[in-house]
């Protein structure tokens, strides 16, 4: 393509090279995890005790039906991807629609699982918890944060998949352009659709000279062949991040309200 | 559209006569050409370098002899902690992978631009914001902090100084490295040229590689780190903070955990800019290719593991002290194989005495010094004495400056031409080179006797005995300053009406010379194939 | 472009659903198991299966088995390093 004059150089439509960079994303959210998951270590080594008794105050079967949602969220991450690939696109559409509703149904539980510690005078500095014993406070002080920039993640997923939802609506369709320059080109010609032998399928009326540019937008029908890569290489890499959201979850779980 | 711009109608039309869809300074501020990024990063962390020096050149007058001079204590604890902060996480640390390495990774890899060209604007972007964030802490609310650069716990939650904005400052600019990171990663795996095996490529790349992978592994953790500060600070979570059970040692662990690696990351580019200057300039190739470029991803990985070195002190475990002061003994072995290498390349060479190799050299000097004085830091015996004194200042200015601070100036000499097109003064720059490295050992080398001595670091004020090495140390200072605005004047004058600058003018045999000076926004007319390795000087590729 | 037509074919709907049964399974065991009174070994039975659970996510989910073998490298190195940063930091709090 023509690069002399202007920066339109193109940008390389790399679909292993985004999904190297997703990866390599991950891995800065994992090492940001894993500052706290340090802590957390440190703290419930040297403060078992009070972590095993401040951990009661967790309620298991919020904690076990949340994580059963966020499985479950992944499992129609995965399966939207696998629909798109074979061109279902309304049913990848559904599974990812389910996937954003158990993200909300998530922050949903855990506003109300925050609220009822709240309510009981538990949150960071609050008289009741800076009576307890150190240990305690060091518990919630980490659960709050790490639930914290977890359901912070959750809820940044839900969005960046909604988007996603939106633009996989949209697509796929092509966008072919081109502009006659000048009066002369265009005038007296028709937009033509022709078949394979050259019959006429539709034609436009003749162009006068209000026509100054004519652009083409197709629209076609998700059939595996069309679907390229570049389509849905956003959908998988927005599923990479959301599966390790639910794999951050799977950790905090256990070490959040299973030490009882 | 195409009457707007300049008629330019050749191939060989320069990327700053590129036409852009956005008018005058917009069209370099939202320019998604690596070149044009490699320059706004250049020209904001040649601005902060100055910003950190006159900081630092208040200080030295500060400190020029006992009792106050121009400022009081309180301010001095600010400044010392500013100039910190804005040489490491505005200049350093960016560094030479943010300004060189955006505008000659592509070249040198025969590629048209980075993997991700917007993310790598919205990099320069989040940068700017950081430090404007950095700068608003120091001008607004209850002042600029006082905590030094490094906001230990518990001071950094009780003080009442603005630590809540500047430390996210600093978690914003984390983000700019990181994705610089994972740029040049994908950058490295993705687009080399056909041909170019890993070990065909040029040893600036592989201390970007290894660089950017610390980018990516560790900078979350200081993130991380100052996050739970603020949270501390706003919530009272409780995880640093004594009188909670909290542990400050832990503060300092995650901290460093980053910090350690974080100097990798600005000396592993640096250290690449001098394995590309040497052959050039010794009209040979480098001795030991493979070696050097095992030693950046050594230097690397070994870096990771020892960070507990700069703790001996603090109250952690001697158990832990003693396994990292092994592990520093060891990390040292792949820095000395570089500098056997380099020296190895020099050797009957037919050395070129230009500015490049002046400040090349000066580099292989000055930071085997600050290599050495970090190798006696790294024994815990010695440590406990020199702890916090002005010998560990010496060290790191040594190897910080001296090391990477040199090895920009000279990436600026090498790279000039190709980036602007015009070759500076080269008397002048030698003459700058002269004055720069007087002025530099005159500040530097008194810090080690000082430390030595006792003198402790952060101090506003001293006993007269330390008098005499701190005059010395801070004429040196305006010797330094002197030279370094000899070198900018030369360049920023050449800039204008320097002669103009051939393909090239030093006889590289790496891509970048290859093409015009300065390169056409595609960097290459057609994608090279690639059959040699980068530092081929035995046949027709040398000049 | 063509470098895509390497990776093998990857999981379909089968797969993806037997992952998830297998994640329930587990869930429902670190659940009973933290129940039962294990001492010291309560934690890392449960980092364990929480490992195990978090292997089925990478594999499966996020297509880890049918990537290059690339891939898995660089898992490797980022959890190694949290590991290591994990396991240097307890050198000085097992030992104060």
């Amino acid at each position: 393509m023509s690069a002399t004059n202007g920066l339109a150089v193109g940008h390389q439509r790399d679909y292993a090279g985004a999904k190297l960079g997703m990866w390599v994303f991950l891995f800065t959210e994992l090492m940001l995890f894993g500052g706290m998951f340090i802590l957390y270590a440190v703290y419930r080594t040297t403060h078992a005790d009070d972590f095993h008794y401040a951990a009661g105050e967790l309620d298991t079967l919020v904690g076990t039906m949340n994580t059963l949602i966020l499985l479950t969220s992944s499992l129609t991450m995965a399966l939207s991807i696998a629909a798109m690939r074979t061109a279902r696109k309304t049913v990848s559409i559904v599974f990812l629609v389910l996937t954003i509703a158990l993200g909300i149904w998530f922050m949903v539980n855990k506003y109300f699982e925050w609220g009822a510690k709240f309510e009981h005078g538990l949150y960071p500095n609050s008289e009741l918890l800076l009576q307890r014993a150190k240990g305690e406070i060091l518990f919630f002080g980490l659960y709050f944060t790490m639930t914290g920039l977890h359901g912070l993640h959750v809820f940044i997923g839900v969005v960046v998949l909604s988007v996603v939802a939106i633009k996989m609506a949209n697509r796929p369709y092509d966008h072919i352009a081109f502009a006659g320059e000048g009066r002369d080109d265009l005038r007296g010609a028709r937009l033509a659709l022709l078949d394979d032998s050259g019959r006429r399928l539709w034609a436009s009326e003749p162009m006068d000279d209000s026509v100054k540019e004519v652009s083409v937008r197709v629209k076609y029908l998700p059939v595996p062949r069309r679907i390229r890569r570049e389509d849905f290489a956003v959908l998988e890499n927005a599923g990479l991040y959301w599966h390790l959201v639910d794999i951050i979850w799977i950790f905090l779980f256990p070490l959040f309200y299973l030490i009882t | 559209m195409a009457n707007q711009a300049m008629t330019v109608t050749s191939a060989s039309a320069s990327f700053y006569q590129a036409k852009s869809r956005f008018p005058g300074i917009l069209s370099w501020v939202l320019s998604t050409d690596h070149k044009r990024i490699g320059i706004l990063y250049l020209v904001s962390l040649l601005s902060f370098f100055l910003v950190g020096m006159s900081l630092g050149f208040l200080m030295r007058l500060e400190l020029i002899a006992p009792g106050r001079q121009i400022v009081g204590p309180q301010t001095y604890n600010a400044l010392f902690t500013l100039h910190g902060v804005i040489m490491i996480f505005l200049f350093v640390i960016p560094g030479l992978s943010a300004s060189f390495g955006n505008f000659f990774l592509p070249l040198l890899i025969g590629a048209r631009d980075v993997a991700f060209p917007r993310l790598n604007l919205l990099s320069w972007w989040i940068f700017v914001t950081g430090a404007f964030l950095a700068v608003l802490a120091m001008f607004t609310g209850s002042g600029p902090p006082d905590t030094g650069w490094t906001f230990y716990a518990p001071y950094s939650i009780r003080t009442g100084t603005n630590v809540v904005l500047a430390t996210f400052a600093v978690f914003v600019l984390g983000f700019s490295s990181i994705l610089t990171g994972l740029n040049f990663i994908t950058t490295v795996h993705r687009l080399r040229a056909p041909g170019m095996t890993w070990f065909r490529m040029p040893l600036f790349v592989w201390g970007l590689y290894a660089t950017a992978w610390t980018q990516v592994l560790a900078t979350p953790i200081i993130g991380i780190n100052l996050l739970l500060i603020i949270a501390e600070r706003l919530f009272g979570i409780g995880v640093f903070d004594p009188a909670k059970g909290g542990d400050p040692i832990l503060y300092q662990h995650l901290f460093w955990i980053y910090s350690h690696p974080a100097v990798y990351i600005m000396i592993l580019p640096a250290m690449g800019v001098i394995s590309e200057i040497l052959p050039v300039f010794a009209r040979r190739t480098i001795f030991g290719y493979k070696f050097i470029a095992y030693s950046s991803v050594a230097i690397a990985s070994v870096g990771a593991l020892v960070w507990g070195h700069h703790m001996f002190v603090s109250g952690q475990s001697y158990a832990a002290g003693t396994i990292f002061s092994l592990l520093t003994m060891l990390v040292a072995i792949p820095s000395a194989v570089k500098v056997f290498n380099w020296v190895a390349t020099l050797y009957k060479g037919s050395i070129v005495l230009e500015a490049p190799l002046l400040f090349a050299m000066s580099f292989i000097f000055l930071f085997t010094i600050g290599g050495l004085s970090g190798m006696m830091l790294g024994v815990l015996s010695f440590d406990v004495h020199v702890h916090d004194t002005y010998f560990v200042l010496g060290h790191f200015h040594y190897v910080i400056f001296g090391g990477m601070g040199m090895a920009f100036f000279a990436a600026l000499h090498y790279w000039f031409p190709k980036m602007f097109g015009r070759m500076y003064n080269k008397k002048l720059a030698n003459v700058a080179w002269l004055v720069i490295f007087i002025g530099f050992n005159t500040l530097y080398m008194p810090f080690l006797v000082l430390g030595w001595e006792g003198m402790p670091r952060r101090y506003y004020d001293y006993l007269p005995q330390y008098h005499t090495p701190h005059l010395i140390s801070t004429i040196g200072s305006w010797i330094l300053i002197t030279g370094i605005f000899i070198m900018l004047g030369n360049l920023a004058r050449s800039l204008a009406k320097g002669e103009r600058a051939p393909a090239n003018p030093w006889g590289g045999t790496t891509l970048e010379w290859t093409v015009p000076s300065p390169p056409p926004v595609e960097n290459f007319k057609e994608i090279p194939h690639i059959d040699r390795g980068p530092y081929d000087y035995t046949g027709a590729a040398s000049k | 472009m063509n470098d895509n037509d390497t990776e093998r074919e990857r999981a379909g709907f089968g797969v993806y659903v037997l992952s998830w049964v297998a994640l329930l399974i587990l869930t429902a065991t670190t659940v009973t198991v933290a129940g039962m009174h294990l001492g010291k070994l309560s934690v890392f039975t449960a980092v364990i299966i929480a490992a195990v659970k978090a292997t089925v996510v990478l594999f499966f989910f996020m297509h880890l088995k049918y990537e290059k073998p690339f891939f898995r490298t660089m898992v490797c190195i980022a959890l190694g390093a949290l590991v290591i940063f994990i396991g240097l930091t307890f050198t000085d709090i097992l030992y104060r």
